[in-house]
């Protein structure tokens, strides 16, 4: 299987452990996986920002470059959504696209549905709290929702608890947002603070020493906010956690 | 707290947050009911069932909207209705003043209707000298306030029970500072009734319209809808025209799913069923269009018409909840109302599509599946080409597009953006003109790129081999 690794613009650039890690992972489990260099940005900003046209020479540019591979897997359940899901937008009766949006993966889906990997050797002595991102959660369905009246499963849940020592903080709000949001997190500063500090709340309360999430994005906001606050949380990515990276001090 | 001026959402959620215990205690009100919502819904096995067929019936009906009303038309009148046909919300207010004055009606009951609303029924009325009283509690209570209700179901859902205290001794002369709900609430109730008893006429909105028997369906938690049709001899009903169903057949599937999304009661206190005039009386129901059509046409937006304005979505989003409802500066705040108001009014609510995160909590609980938040995703772009979007947003975005079809330039950028990060004083990085700086810290810039370090470890694997 020849496995694309796409590695979104921000966790290149500030964020390159969170990569490294899955890299690490996917070879852990005897893959050969490729990192195609003239990647950069999906186009989710500029759509999200109503800069559609902005956004379709990335799309496709996208599209070119990853053609061809068997699977293409991401670290992140938000970017992974946009060329899914939202490429509708932008690419029309485009070929490649309809061969790549059944190709694409959130990492935890890759490892969950693709690889139905069952065990993972990592001990992970800590209690963790999980944040569901939205995109992975309500677009990708990586989890069921408390909105949906529907069986309930959760795959990057179903990872973490392969870990040896792992405990799962007990979340009051298991699913809402965090507030990031792309642009949102500046445009409306205040609304995204207040969302951000009321997640960190509710994962001060049910005592999560590590905060973990499959979107580095929604971490990046909460990261801000637990340091600027001086609260006791570490913060991961989930690939980080999965690959048996330590705790960062 | 007086009514919000700006139309900028952002401007009005900044003020509504400086009041932190304030915003909390919005957001714990609205949870409170999401999670009623929720046990309500996991109660009912056939919940997600019962959300496939209202949307198709939904669907259905706004394919055919036009046959529907007809029907509709022609029913009611054979029932002894007169239907009126408003284009937009000066001829739905020149309707109804015209029954009035022909009436010689003074004083006006009238039951919670957000379409009144969104015409400016009660400033026109008040205008023509007749005198119109909101009997919904949460609406009277915002209507003594001279406020307009921040929330479609809960109109007061912003005011904790010391300001309604505040606003009835100053409006009702109750004891000042007697914050007791049951005499807050018992002191409404005697004040309401003078109105019910001496009014003329009686106005309600409609939360469905059957086009099989032309009659419509009414709800409250009050029976205000009850009290203030029955006494006065005529009843004018206002109506969106997708507030259409085509059979009586259809109606239960809508009742189970509106109270339990809007309140999580498993039904409304009273659903009354209208069905022509009271003896002697007088019906008149006046069908407004006031942009819906519009609607009708996109394939993007057409959804939206679905809408049974249960709430739901205000009640889950987790922008409004931590906004409050007066920030959307809007008759229909909340997720649904981000779609509706910047479609008809796109230079004014130019902000509403990006008052959201994209969560798409909205589009799960909806009990007509509206995909609000894809919907949103598609506005902004409308709003950009409507040249509704400033400079300083779309520049950016231009840049960035250009950076990123060049991967070195990206790359070698990157590096400098970094090593900027790392090195450049606080002072530099957390100012005024960093809104991402001001509540939270920045990422800790790392000395090198994902792909940097890739290629140094292909190279070292191949050296090794």
């Amino acid at each position: 299987m020849r496995v694309a690794l796409f590695v979104p613009c921000y966790v290149d650039q500030l964020y390159p452990r969170v990569a490294m890690a899955t890299l690490d992972l996917l070879e852990q489990q005897g893959l050969d996986v490729e990192f195609p260099e003239a990647q950069t940005c999906c186009g989710q900003p500029m759509l999200n920002s109503g800069c559609d046209q902005d956004a379709l020479p990335l799309a496709d540019r996208f599209l070119d470059i990853f053609s061809g591979y068997d699977a293409i897997v991401a670290p992140s359940g938000s970017c992974v959504s946009m060329v899914k899901n939202h490429y509708a937008h932008l690419v029309h009766e485009d070929a490649r696209y309809e061969t790549i949006r059944t190709r694409i993966y959130e990492l935890c889906e890759f490892l969950v549905d693709v690889l139905k990997i069952e065990s993972l050797p990592v001990k992970f002595p800590y209690k963790v709290g999980l944040h569901s991102s939205c995109h992975g959660l309500r677009e990708l369905r990586l989890a069921s929702d408390s909105e949906l009246n529907a069986p309930s499963f959760n795959k990057p849940l179903q990872l973490l608890e392969m870990l040896d020592g792992i405990e799962i903080a007990d979340l009051k709000r298991k699913d809402e947002c965090c507030g990031f949001g792309g642009t949102f997190a500046v445009s409306e500063e205040a609304v995204s603070c207040t969302m951000g500090r009321d997640r960190v709340a509710d994962h001060l309360q049910a005592g999560t020493q590590v905060l973990t999430a499959g979107d580095m994005s929604c971490l990046m906001h909460l990261a801000g906010l637990i340091r600027r606050d001086k609260q006791p949380i570490s913060v991961m990515h989930i690939a980080e956690i999965l690959a048996g990276y330590g705790v960062p001090q | 707290m007086s009514a919000v001026k700006s139309y900028d959402h952002p401007t009005n959620a900044d003020r509504f947050n400086k009041d932190q215990s304030r915003t909390h205690w919005h957001d714990s009100a609205l949870w409170f009911i999401r999670e009623k919502r929720d046990r309500m819904a996991n109660s009912l096995p056939e919940w997600e069932t019962l959300r496939a067929c209202a949307s198709q019936i939904k669907s259905h009906t706004v394919s055919k909207l036009a046959d529907y009303l007809e029907e509709f038309e022609r029913n009611a009148t054979a029932r002894g209705a007169t239907v009126h046909w408003a284009k937009d919300a000066e001829e739905h207010n020149r309707i109804v003043l015209e029954i009035l004055q022909k009436h010689q009606a003074k004083r006006i009951v009238k039951s919670k209707s957000m379409l009144t609303e969104e015409c400016h029924l009660n400033p026109w009325l008040d205008k023509h000298g007749i005198e119109v009283v909101d009997t919904d509690l949460g609406e009277r209570i915002v209507q003594l306030r001279e406020e307009p209700p921040s929330h479609i179901v809960m109109p007061a859902i912003h005011l904790k029970k010391e300001d309604v205290s505040d606003t009835f001794h100053e409006h009702l002369q109750t004891e000042e500072g007697n914050c007791d709900p049951n005499y807050l609430t018992e002191s409404a109730r005697q004040h309401l009734r003078q109105k019910f008893v001496q009014a003329d006429v009686g106005i309600t909105g409609v939360n469905f319209a059957i086009a099989e028997t032309g009659g419509f369906v009414v709800c409250t938690n009050e029976g205000n809808a009850d009290l203030g049709v029955s006494l006065p001899k005529v009843h004018i009903a206002c109506m969106g025209i997708e507030k259409l169903i085509p059979k009586v057949d259809h109606l239960s599937i809508f009742l189970r799913l509106l109270a339990r999304s809007a309140t999580g009661q498993p039904i409304t206190t009273y659903s009354s069923h209208f069905h022509g005039p009271v003896e002697g009386g007088e019906l008149h129901i006046v069908l407004v269009d006031n942009g819906r059509s519009k609607l009708m046409d996109s394939d993007d937006f057409r959804n939206s018409l679905k809408c049974i304005r249960c709430g739901a979505c205000m009640n889950t989003c987790p922008v409004y909840r931590r906004s409050g409802g007066h920030s959307y500066a809007a008759t229909v705040p909340g997720p649904i109302g981000s779609i509706l108001n910047p479609l008809r009014d796109a230079k004014h609510h130019k902000s509403l599509p990006f008052a959201c995160t994209l969560c798409g909590s909205c589009s799960d609980v909806c009990p007509v599946k509206i995909n609000l938040h894809e919907q949103l995703l598609t506005l902004r772009s409308e709003v950009n080409r409507q040249k509704q979007l400033p400079v300083s947003k779309t520049m950016p975005m231009k840049i960035a597009s250009w950076v990123f079809q060049r991967p070195k330039l990206y790359a070698w950028l990157g590096g400098i953006g970094k090593f900027f990060l790392r090195t450049m004083p606080r002072f530099l990085i957390y100012n005024g003109l960093n809104p991402w700086g001001r509540n939270r810290e920045m990422p800790e810039s790392p000395p090198e790129s994902f792909r940097k370090q890739y290629a140094q470890r292909k190279k070292s694997q191949k050296s090794e081999r």
